[in-house]
């Protein structure tokens, strides 16, 4: 019997990210949850407006913590929480939330601009995927791999917004574990890389590419120093900076090697022996010569 | 003259007495305008009478179509015989359907706020920035199924505080859906078939042999 | 460079606010707790590709001196938050530079142009990336 929560992809995941949703739903349902995408949904803004006036900008995220109150009326849910998996929608969606619940006058200047919509009632609490994985326990995701990562050994990289600003952190801000316990329970090696919660360069990717190509070239140097096959993280854009520039990156620094960058989910379908369904076909750069060799793709199982 | 109820409305700021029956675009012919823009097929089907307006003691803006709303008392009103917006050049059969087209060609639309305003001014009362919103995110079926019945009339680009012109993401989607997901028409294609098989050119022949008044005939008796 | 814009002293438009005062009311945070410390600065990821480092932009806004208007630092921000979390007074830096972008964006100010962009380029990128990078970057 699933339990069954609201879902909400943005509007990377049904593109450039799809591999994170296939494998996010499959290893979710396979931990017994499942993710029931909001039936209508927008864009969240993906960074929160940080300027205390601002109105305008909390229109995109509170519109859909309206649908979240909508499915649960509708009884789609089984509870009130939000879960997302990129970081971006985490962080817009959650200070958004904060944001109305604790200035009324926001609250009540957004249900006089969406009047066409029910107003927001405040009982949505937003929540990454990794903080229900943790909450079901280590030992159930124990439980349910097949085939143990062993001999892979993968660099977690949390980026910066799960974990910061501090009101909205998952885990310790200082020095979070979160990613490295999950690694660990699917049978992998952790390497700790020092600027694991370090940006990535973010949004400069776009008109600055070069800023954010070096600083996502120090992570990956990191992550190639520490000994690590792959690198693992809950990003999109990170995903972006990290693995589809990487041979850009190479291009600069021809030393690199070839490091993989997957979505946490895809290593927790890889582990449940979901395989099929772990999007790997869609991976720059492509990680199943990397798994192939080290057993970790096809026939051999425990 | 029709002898009924005449009401007050104010046309670009003066004030005139209509007949309460009629559309605005007539009550305004009424008043005396001649509309050489702003006026196309009458029929709520061309786009080119977009209008926008006030009721006396309300603050509500307001939008219509001049063809097919019918006036009353205390409308302040003014056409927009043209929206500024630039449709951009692409080969249909170079692009592919996606999210990316969109960003490519109308990057714009990644400043949508979501904020409605579109659709609360669509006179067709289409979801506009529901379709965006999908173009966005890549459901080009989404996108074009809702947009279906827009006229680009051009009232949601106006109002659009992200200055998006949404009738040009929804005619893309469109032009995709159809030339990429739904694919070439059956019918179509079977009746071009017929026609380079001749089927069709004895008929032809005969229409063309025949003189104008016969002509005329056979158009009156049609169907 | 900020092209176009005057480097006249920042008027507001409102009267009886300062610089500083106005910078505060956006962002929400008591400058004066700043002790200049530095630890935001060596946190910053992209401090050294800065002109005026983040304890340095603290500092001249706490002056009323809105240089840090017309610097690189603002634009170069990344927004990943790093100086909030390690600032010992608990301030939030961050918005302190979204207060110093939102007074430029505000009076149409755009460091980034749509038509300077690539279009093969934006038709590769993530939506997250165009849409974040144009809400801090455009007017």
């Amino acid at each position: 019997m699933s339990h069954r929560l609201a879902y909400y992809p943005g509007c990377t995941l049904k593109t450039n990210a799809i591999n994170y949703e296939i494998s996010a739903i499959a290893s979710s349902k396979a931990l017994g949850i499942e993710l029931v995408e909001l039936p209508r949904w927008n864009c969240c803004g993906t960074v929160h407006a940080l300027a205390r006036d601002d109105v305008m900008h909390y229109i995109a995220p509170v519109r859909n913590l309206i649908r979240v109150e909508q499915m649960r009326g509708s009884g789609l849910v089984d509870e009130g929480r939000l879960v997302t998996l990129c970081e971006m929608c985490y962080n817009t969606l959650r200070r958004a939330d904060m944001g109305v619940k604790e200035d009324q006058e926001r609250r009540r200047k957004l249900r006089d601009i969406m009047e066409e919509e029910p107003p927001y009632r405040g009982e949505v609490e937003v929540v990454h995927l990794l903080q229900l994985v943790k909450e079901l326990g280590w030992g159930k995701v124990r439980e349910r791999v097949e085939r143990p990562l062993r001999g892979l050994r993968v660099a977690p990289y949390y980026g910066c917004l799960l974990l910061r600003p501090r009101g909205l952190a998952i885990d310790d801000y200082n020095n979070p574990t979160i990613m490295e316990r999950l690694v660990e329970s699917l049978g992998a090696e952790v390497v700790e890389i020092p600027f694991k919660a370090k940006c990535c360069g973010s949004y400069q990717t776009v008109h600055m590419s070069q800023v954010a190509a070096m600083l996502s070239h120090r992570i990956l140097r990191q992550a190639m120093e520490g000994g690590a096959d792959m690198i693992t993280l809950a990003c999109p854009l990170c995903e972006y900076n990290l693995g589809e520039r990487q041979e850009r990156i190479r291009g600069l620094f021809p030393d690199l090697k070839y490091l993989p960058v997957l979505y946490f989910t895809q290593l927790m379908a890889l582990a449940f022996g979901l395989e099929g369904s772990a999007g790997l076909e869609f991976n720059n750069p492509d990680p199943r010569p990397l798994l192939r060799s080290k057993g970790l793709l096809g026939e051999s199982r425990k | 003259m029709s002898g009924g109820e005449m009401v007050t409305v104010y046309i670009m700021g003066k004030r005139y007495r209509v007949p309460a029956n009629l559309t605005i675009m007539k009550a305004m012919e009424y008043a005396g305008y001649q509309l050489r823009r702003g006026a196309g097929c009458r029929g709520g089907f061309c786009g080119a009478c977009s209008t926008i307006y006030r009721m006396r003691g309300s603050f509500r803006l307001q939008v219509a179509l001049a063809c097919q709303k019918m006036v009353e008392d205390g409308m302040i009103i003014t056409q927009l015989p043209f929206i500024p917006s630039e449709k951009k050049r692409y080969n249909l059969e170079k692009l592919k359907p996606g999210a990316s087209v969109f960003l490519e060609y109308y990057p714009e639309i990644a400043r949508c706020l979501s904020c409605n305003t579109c659709t609360k001014a669509c006179p067709q009362d289409l979801m506009v920035m529901d379709y965006v919103q999908a173009a966005l995110r890549g459901d080009i079926k989404t996108a074009a199924e809702l947009s279906f019945d827009c006229i680009s009339c051009g009232l949601c680009a106006v109002r659009c505080p992200a200055e998006i012109v949404p009738y040009h993401i929804g005619q893309l989607a469109r032009r995709l859906y159809s030339r990429y997901i739904v694919g070439p028409s059956e019918q179509v294609q079977r009746r071009a078939m017929e026609v380079e098989m001749g089927r069709f050119d004895e008929e032809i022949q005969r229409l063309k042999s025949l003189d104008t008044d016969t002509l005329r005939e056979l158009y009156s008796r049609r169907g | 460079m900020a092209l176009g814009v005057s480097r006249q002293p920042y008027r507001h438009g409102v009267e009886n606010i300062s610089f500083k005062a106005r910078v505060e009311e956006l962002s929400g945070q008591n400058l004066n707790l700043c002790y200049q410390c530095g630890a935001c600065s060596s946190g910053c990821p992209l401090s050294r590709e800065m002109d005026l480092l983040p304890s340095k932009v603290m500092r001249l806004v706490q002056l009323g001196r809105d240089d840090p208007l017309y610097s690189r630092t603002i634009w170069i921000c990344s927004t990943c938050f790093e100086c909030e979390v390690r600032c010992p007074r608990g301030i939030d830096i961050a918005s302190v530079m979204e207060a110093l972008r939102q007074l430029m964006l505000r009076r149409k100010y755009s460091e980034v142009r749509l038509e300077s962009l690539d279009p093969e380029e934006l038709g590769r990128l993530p939506q997250i990336a165009v849409i974040s990078n144009l809400r801090k970057m455009m007017a």
